[in-house]
């Protein structure tokens, strides 16, 4: 994948020199904690991993949680094709993300545990494992004296062990798959304990606006079909056509684009772009005349066949089965279509309801144009 | 008290408690939501998607099995987008399932059949997918057949969470998953370095809890429909070379058998049982509540034995054979303290090849064990195992020919179209069908135990060391039991663990009953703290057996177990010892020199 780290438009130029280990500070201070929530309301975070979800409302869930242990992990597995912002913030900005990590520790010490045993693990940084060679030792130094652990990922985990419940499962050495939902991860996840899982970028903008630094940026992860890939931090509320202009990416040639994800991301035709980024803030250009209406359908279905967990039918059977409808001879478009309202609507975890965008957006947005 | 809430079914304001799934509330109202992985048995995995139902409000539709009813919440289980998913769900789930129904013991009750009929299935839509996957044999006991497996889990979850065994795992991922034995490979994972080698107990639970009959017995049947057919006119007139052919069948079958037909749960039909084993053609039909008084005398008295020297205690049950399994492997420095006596199944049978051989034998013609062939009708797969233990061979031949499952035998008499709740009710055949209560209850957890207890307490309190088997002197033995406990409730009742201090003859003797394989541990890391212990590796013993009918949940075990206790209460001999017939036939194996020990009692192996 392209991690080719264009630094010309990131908004802080200079290399992070990494912090002393971010333990200390605020541990006892609950007046201070429970300013952390209102701040990180007040600046809006939303969830980086592709969920979108209000971060203060995730950190409130867990804090209300009853339990006498909590657990913090920070979601670096990146395990979808099309996203490198996580892999590229964590080489730039370890110490911040580390930082945002000891915030939510620190958030959720019951006050009388602000003095136990340091020893302890409270937080893991489950990375993948290309991360986990190129950046490991670097993070392992960091991580000294705290209560945070490197967790890598195992290498077959794949795509769903990205899944915010099948990252626990991993941590926890079971069978690598999504939970069933309810009980949630906030008040039930890590060996039964109250457990925050946040993506690298959220907790990075944590740190951020802890100390004040929060602007409303992003990290987008720009690829495909254009000169210059690479990951770009810009304003959140940039359309995807002025991330590609501002980055000089903007195609001359018919294209389309894929948002949040080259699998389960949506597709949108170039008129379309006059929008935020969606979901996990990548942009994958596509030159219309380079791509093949059939390839790209059996690659996502591909995709979708071999990461599928196995666990609940309409994905396990319905992905193999949209496949051999696809490329039969003469297609059961009915059928076909069944399968993918069925995966939306039946599917246990969200890797099997995504299975449709791709696909759905592909042929509404971008097919009738290419077949005009 | 629960709370009530208000919910609105199908358009229909009604009322439930608090706390339920959708599936449990709709089942209240009439409203039966379709199901494959859901057992109450087990955890709740969600994974086949056919219950689901929709929720107005919520984005995508709910599964029922899980998803638990809010006050308000409207549900709907039958609008055109339910039955769409529903259909399309269970249609996928049939192309993982290879159709073998001409050979399939469950053709009559595929679960699979009756939805697509139930729903109009197209069940041809998807070639299957899953032709070419691998059948896994545990010994002669239970098979998983991976083309007919619909990736419920069940099986392992029964494996694991239930048995706490983990023999079964789940390889691969996505289409190529697949229920297997586990490996050494994944076992000694890097993870977990203090794993201990695994091997299965035949138990069959994963077989009782498959909602496909993917995993099932070891088919058995098809050689007793082919030895019945072989048989030769009625003894005695017997020709050179044929056979005769008798079944036995256990305690708990009678009270579940009725299930497989319609009956109500736990009706206890055993005289229909036996009409229908001679229907199918078996010449005599024998009840194994007659050897399992054999097994208590024998067992008691070794108990007596341990107790008073001290040496070899705490002594263990050993008619659960997935639990001796259990011992041979796991636990084999555990072996000196099995009793020695053999099961009911093996007493009974070796008893029909000798005693009775005997007794059969004309002046003319002497009946020969291998003219006979014995037929066990068990609630078990370990049983089938068990059958095969060469150390239980009497004079070189082993005493059962076949076992089949209730399942079994239910399918053979279905097949040949006998209406079975209809026959009219025959007694088993005697002279061994003399039994007392103290038999019938063999089928519960903590059963064996009581039956010991019984007869321990007597020898006890009447300071002997064995039962009497001089047949003059019997009726005066038997007279002065009366009067002694018969029924310890500490060792009744379905919690996991049954503990107490009972106080026989004046000596305390500390009991522990396990109710199933997967609360042993505790009792294990104790045995210090117990003289003698029953297990049974089946939830609530042999009425929740591997081989029994399906569905088989707690609340089904309960009816049963509470059938065979009422069998005993309704016993006019309730104790082993009083079985006049059983002490004749001790009195006859007690004159036969080196046979007696041959036919009452075993040894075991240590096994990797």
């Amino acid at each position: 994948m392209y991690l080719n780290l264009d630094s010309r438009l990131r908004g802080n130029d200079k290399k992070e020199v990494a912090s002393s280990p971010p333990a200390s500070g605020g541990r006892n201070d609950n007046m201070y904690m429970n300013g952390i929530l209102e701040k990180i309301k007040s600046a809006g975070l939303v969830g980086r991993g592709g969920a979108g979800f209000p971060v203060d409302k995730k950190w409130s869930a867990v804090q209300e949680a009853v339990g006498a242990k909590k657990y913090v992990v920070c979601n670096a597995a990146e395990g979808e094709p099309g996203l490198a912002k996580d892999g590229y913030i964590l080489e730039q900005y370890p110490g911040k993300v580390i930082n945002g990590m000891q915030i939510a520790i620190d958030f959720l010490s019951a006050p009388a545990a602000a003095s136990a045993d340091r020893a302890e693990v409270r937080g893991y940084l489950y990375l993948n494992y290309k991360y986990h060679k190129k950046l490991g030792k670097k993070i392992a130094a960091l991580l000294k004296n705290s209560p945070i652990e490197i967790f890598v990922k195992p290498l077959n985990s794949g795509y769903i062990g990205g899944e915010e419940s099948a990252a626990l499962n991993a941590i926890e050495g079971r069978r690598i798959e999504p939970r069933l939902k309810p009980p949630f991860s906030s008040s039930k996840g890590l060996w039964g304990c109250p457990t925050l899982v946040n993506n690298v970028e959220t907790f990075y903008n944590v740190s951020l606006v802890k100390s004040g630094q929060y602007k409303g940026n992003r990290f987008y992860t720009i690829g495909g079909d254009c000169p210059h890939e690479g990951v770009y931090e810009l304003p959140e509320s940039f359309t995807i056509e002025k991330v590609l202009k501002q980055t000089e990416n903007y195609p001359k040639f018919p294209f389309f684009a894929q948002i949040g994800g080259n699998a389960s991301g949506e597709v949108l035709s170039s008129r379309q772009l006059r929008r935020p980024v969606q979901g996990s803030g990548s942009i994958a250009v596509h030159s219309i005349t380079k791509t093949n209406f059939k390839k790209i359908i059996i690659d996502w279905l591909d995709f979708f066949i071999n990461e599928s967990c196995g666990q609940c039918t309409p994905c396990r059977e319905g992905t193999i089965r949209l496949k051999e409808i696809f490329i039969a001879e003469k297609p059961d478009w009915v059928l076909f279509n069944s399968l993918l309202d069925n995966l939306v609507d039946t599917s246990l975890c969200s890797l099997g309801s995504s299975v449709a965008v791709p696909i759905r957006s592909y042929l509404k947005n971008v097919y009738p144009t290419v077949n005009k | 008290m629960v709370k009530k809430i208000k919910i609105i079914l199908n358009d229909k304001e009604v009322f439930c408690d608090e706390g339920l799934t959708i599936m449990q509330a709709a089942y209240d109202h009439g409203v039966e939501l379709p199901n494959l992985c859901f057992h109450p048995d087990l955890s709740i995995k969600a994974n086949c998607r056919i219950c689901v139902v929709e929720i107005i409000g919520r984005k995508s539709l709910a599964t029922a099995c899980d998803t638990k009813v809010q006050e308000g919440m409207e549900i709907k289980t039958d609008t055109a987008r339910v039955r769409y998913s529903r259909n399309l769900n269970i249609e996928l789930i049939f192309a993982e399932h290879i159709e073998k129904c001409p050979t399939c013991i469950w053709r009559v009750n595929c679960k699979l059949l009756e939805l697509a009929d139930q729903y109009k299935i197209q069940i041809t839509r998807f070639a299957d997918r899953k032709g070419k996957r691998k059948i896994y044999k545990f010994a002669n006991a239970v098979e998983i057949d991976g083309s007919q497996c619909i990736d419920c889990r069940n099986c392992i979850d029964a494996c694991g969470n239930l048995q706490k065994i983990n023999f079964l795992e789940l390889g691969g991922k996505g289409i190529s998953q697949e229920v297997a034995p586990v490996t050494e490979k994944s076992i000694f994972s890097f993870r977990d370095r203090n794993k201990k080698k695994v091997d299965c107990i035949y138990c069959g639970q994963c077989a009782v809890h498959c909602p496909v009959g993917a995993a099932q017995e070891h088919a058995d049947w098809q050689f007793v429909e082919k030895a019945l057919k072989d048989k030769s006119p009625q003894p005695p007139f017997i020709k050179g070379g044929t056979k005769i052919v008798v079944a036995q069948f256990a305690p708990s079958i009678r009270v579940s058998i009725g299930e497989e037909f319609g009956a109500e749960e736990g009706k206890v039909m055993t005289g229909q049982l036996v009409a229908a084993l001679k229907k199918l053609g078996f010449h005599y039909v024998f009840d194994v509540n007659f050897s399992a008084d054999i097994t208590t005398i024998v067992e008691a008295e070794e108990l007596l034995e341990r107790i008073k020297s001290g040496q070899g205690l705490p002594m263990f049950t050993s008619c659960c054979p997935a639990w001796i399994k259990y011992v041979e492997f796991y636990r084999p420095d555990l072996i000196p303290n099995l009793t020695t006596a053999r099961s009911p199944q093996i007493h009974g049978a070796g008893i029909i090849k000798t005693y009775w051989a005997e007794m059969l034998s004309t002046s003319g013609k002497k009946v020969k064990p291998k003219d006979i062939v014995v037929v066990s009708i068990m609630p078990c797969t370990a049983k089938k195992f068990e059958a095969g233990r060469a150390e239980l061979k009497i004079k070189g031949s082993l005493p059962i020919d076949y076992v089949l499952t209730t399942r079994e035998l239910a399918w053979l008499i279905k097949k040949n179209k006998i209406n079975f709740k209809h026959l009219k009710p025959l007694a088993a055949d005697n002279p061994l069908n003399q039994a007392s209560g103290a038999a019938a209850i063999y089928g519960a957890s903590g059963g064996v135990m009581e039956s010991a207890l019984r007869t321990a307490e007597y020898l006890m309190q009447t300071a002997q060391d064995t039962v009497c088997r001089d047949l003059k002197k019997i009726d005066k033995a038997c007279g002065s039991s009366a009067g002694h406990r018969l029924e310890f409730q500490d060792v009744r009742g379905l919690e996991g663990v049954k503990t107490a201090t009972l106080t026989m003859g004046g000596k305390k003797v500390r009991v522990a009953v396990v109710n199933g394989i997967g609360n042993i541990g505790p009792v294990l890391d104790n045995l210090k703290n117990f003289d003698y212990i029953e297990v049974m590796a089946c939830p609530d013993g042999c009425i929740g057996g591997g081989g029994q009918p399906i569905p088989t949940t707690a609340e089904i075990r309960r009816k049963r177990l509470a059938a065979l206790y009422k069998i005993d209460g309704a016993s006019a001999v309730r104790k082993a010892h009083e079985n006049r017939a059983a002490l004749g036939v001790l009195s006859w194996l007690k004159r036969k020199g080196k046979l007696e020990n041959e036919v009452l009692y075993t040894r075991y192996q240590k096994r990797k």
